[in-house]
């Protein structure tokens, strides 16, 4: 418990320092990829917020070390999918994370900046389901990448990989929309634009519930459904095999 | 070699104050082989760790090797080697040799003397299967002996071991047993050991120290610890004094 | 020693080695990717240019992960209570502090000063500035260097008390990093106040910076201060040392 409040501490720190480099910039460049100033901090502390219940910087999973203890086996045999099990799992921190993590990064960037509110039910409303999927699609990246530790000897190259990947390219360090060229085209169709930067421009009320939400599915239902994959590889080596 | 006189040390526990160590005095000679048994929470633990400078006494004095531990813990850090049963002092995953180096390292041990110190040791407690495996994968008794021998390259005046045969099995704790008979008798080296294993005892020490509830219950040599109730066994004469000296 | 436990562990395995270094400069260079995005956008960010802030994320970079590389498993200390391992620093001859900091070898962290040398020395060349004022660069970097290793001893000492929670101090140590990577005119001036002179991050790299770049401080301090690194560093360091004394005699005082 106090390892989340600690990291809902350094998450609002992050925030602040973060929010002023982005106030500089939008004060060099006024309404820079339409957002203005507001929006911009708003942004910050959003992304930051997600850190926590979307374990932006990875990890959140028992599999990996279960892979490496063995205890995997036991997971494998029971009647629920594994990818369902850890999916509920995830849900379950990613819940209580949101609010021991995610509150507080809001309520400090509203106390030292001030930030937008989303006005009306409608947008509430499209806010969670777009938060709830980019939680998902968190999951299922993190759970492929969890998965990898069975075929990889030492799984710390994939980790810093994705987390690499994942910390630039959810829009949690800069929004997206500001990614020059073709950089910033091919960002806006990768998953982890579907993690943060979406349901952030929903909250924003940049992106209403059908420019976010079909996108944030769809890579839901392929992630999930090479987790599925995953999981039966794993099955065959680890119960079959016995790997 | 070993002063304790009227070495006292409380902790306070959520609120209580708790007298781990209670007016705790004897002296240990150089070149002594001392046993100390007392059930858990007796004081045996804190009463080492007061010894080797890990802990401040609250009162009284500690002396070992002439020197205060609270005040000089790096000066007496090289002259006691310390053992301990549950615990490695050993680098987790550097292999055993590099342990070893480092030792050689830390004490500032000649690089000719530290050799030949090391080649005895490794012959006499059979090391050389395991130099090259990292700590973290050696076995108990692998482990137990790595970390004697880490405890004995720098040459100590004194040697005190926390429960060094806990967990070992029969031939194990016996050729650890000898072992620390020879290091006592060719290299006149101090032995403090803590124990729950009466064959410890019984092998090892001609004194032997009675702790409970902080306070020295019983100190006197083995003999005569016996002599108390001649027919009785020494499990059944020291089950008697524990339970006697929780009253 | 320390150089020899950790030549010795890399060349025990030369190929995790070069990955971990690899691995490194990869987060690293999301640091240096964000600058460079955002100076995608514009030409300058509160009165500095694009060589400018690299310039300053590079010096102050070096300094950081040199120390994080050296000291950094300070902040670690609270592992070492809890297993008793911290016990087993105290036999030996030597400071436990030493001890703590080199307790893993972390080639990754390597990387990262790689990344950093290479920033500033590009950096530099774009700047071009004149013999008068670069000899200040080594002396910010190195004072940059206890600066931020002190930190880490603060950090260090927190634990003994903090126990519960001790990743609330990579606020502190980490969000140092991350503040000095931006030249202080985007922050707040009650803020940047703060940085000068109660916890002296200014000296790491924006008071000197500023001497070196021949810029004037946009917040108004004298020209003397751009000098006062090597104090502010020495009186830190200072605190440090006592403070992470005081640690260990608490420890030793009241057992674990």
């Amino acid at each position: 418990m106090w390892a989340a409040a600690a990291g809902a501490f350094t998450n609002s720190v992050f925030g602040i320092l973060r929010a002023y480099v982005l106030i500089a910039l939008w004060q060099a460049k006024p309404g820079l990829a339409g957002y203005d100033v507001l929006d911009a901090v708003t942004f910050c502390f959003v992304t930051q917020a997600f850190i926590g219940p979307m374990q932006l910087f990875g990890g959140g999973l028992t599999i990996p070390e279960r892979i490496r203890t063995g205890d995997i086996a036991l997971d494998l045999v029971r009647p629920a999918s594994l990818q369902a099990w850890a999916l509920s799992e995830d849900l379950g921190r990613a819940a209580y994370l949101f609010l021991v993590r995610g509150l507080p990064p809001m309520i400090i960037g509203a106390l030292v900046f001030g930030v937008v509110v989303p006005s009306g039910a409608g947008r509430w409303a499209a806010f969670a389901a777009s938060f709830a999927l980019g939680v998902l699609v968190s999951f299922a990246w993190r759970y492929l990448i969890a998965l990898s530790v069975c075929w990889l000897a030492d799984d710390r190259g994939v980790v810093t990989v994705s987390m690499v990947l994942t910390t630039f390219f959810s829009g949690m360090m800069l929004p997206l929309p500001i990614f020059p060229g073709l950089l910033g085209d091919v960002a806006a169709t990768l998953p982890w634009a579907a993690m943060a930067q979406l349901p952030a421009d929903v909250y924003l009320g940049r992106a209403g519930f059908a420019d976010a939400v079909p996108f944030q599915a769809l890579w839901a239902v392929a992630l999930l459904a090479l987790g599925a994959l995953g999981t039966r590889a794993i099955r065959h080596k680890v119960v079959i095999q016995g790997g | 070699m070993i002063e304790l006189e009227r070495a006292g040390r409380v902790f306070k526990v959520k609120r209580t104050l708790v007298h781990a160590v209670r007016e705790l005095s004897f002296t240990v000679a150089p070149g002594e082989f001392v046993g100390c048994l007392g059930p858990n929470g007796a004081g045996k633990s804190t009463t080492i760790k007061m010894l080797c400078g890990i802990l401040t006494p609250t009162s009284g004095t500690v002396r070992v090797a002439g020197l205060d531990p609270s005040r000089r813990r790096t000066v007496l850090a090289r002259r006691i080697g310390v053992v301990f049963g549950q615990r490695t002092t050993l680098w987790w995953d550097l292999p055993l040799r590099d342990s070893f180096e480092l030792i050689r390292l830390l004490y500032k041990v000649d690089r000719r003397v530290f050799a030949e110190r090391l080649d005895e040791l490794v012959e006499t407690l059979d090391l050389a299967a395991f130099l090259r495996t990292p700590v973290r994968q050696l076995s108990l008794g692998q482990r137990m002996r790595g970390d004697l021998t880490a405890a004995l390259l720098h040459a100590p005046d004194v040697l005190v071991l926390d429960e060094p045969t806990i967990g070992l099995d029969v031939v194990s704790k016996n050729s650890i047993r000898s072992f620390l008979l020879r290091v006592n008798a060719e290299r006149g080296t101090t032995v403090l050991l803590t124990t729950h294993d009466l064959g410890d005892v019984e092998r090892l020490c001609r004194r032997v120290m009675l702790i409970d509830h902080g306070r020295l219950a019983f100190d006197g040599s083995l003999d005569d610890l016996m002599a108390t109730a001649p027919d009785e066994t020494i499990e059944e004469v020291v089950t008697r004094l524990y339970t006697r000296a929780g009253q | 020693m320390l150089a020899w436990t950790w030549t010795r562990a890399a060349a025990a395995y030369p190929v995790s080695f070069t990955l971990m270094v690899g691995f490194g400069l990869m987060m690293a260079a999301v640091d240096l990717a964000v600058i460079l995005v955002v100076f995608a956008n514009t030409t300058a960010l509160a009165g500095f240019t694009r060589a400018e802030v690299l310039f300053l994320y590079g010096a102050a970079n070096i300094a950081f992960s040199v120390a994080d590389m050296c000291v950094g498993n300070l902040d670690k200390i609270s592992q070492h209570i809890k297993a008793g391992t911290l016990d087993t620093m105290l036999l030996k001859p030597a400071p436990a502090w030493l001890q703590a900091a080199v307790d893993r070898f972390t080639p990754s962290r390597f990387g990262r000063v790689l990344q950093s040398v290479i920033v500033l020395v590009t950096a530099l060349a774009a700047l071009d500035i004149p013999w008068q004022r670069a000899w200040m660069v080594p002396v910010m970097i190195a004072t940059a260097g206890v600066i931020f290793a002190s930190l880490w001893t603060l950090a260090g000492a927190a634990q003994f008390v903090l126990t519960d929670a001790p990743e609330v101090v990579n606020a502190f140590t980490y969000g140092s990093g991350q503040l000095t990577q931006y030249p202080f005119s985007v922050y707040g001036r009650d803020l940047v106040r703060g940085v000068t002179y109660v916890l002296p991050l200014a000296f790491v790299n924006w008071q000197p910076g500023l001497y070196v770049l021949g810029k004037d401080d946009p917040f108004g301090t004298p020209e003397a201060l751009r000098f006062l690194g090597p104090v502010a560093a020495l009186l830190l360091a200072l605190l440090a040392a006592l403070a992470w004394r005081q640690g260990i005699r608490r420890y030793r005082s009241t057992g674990s």
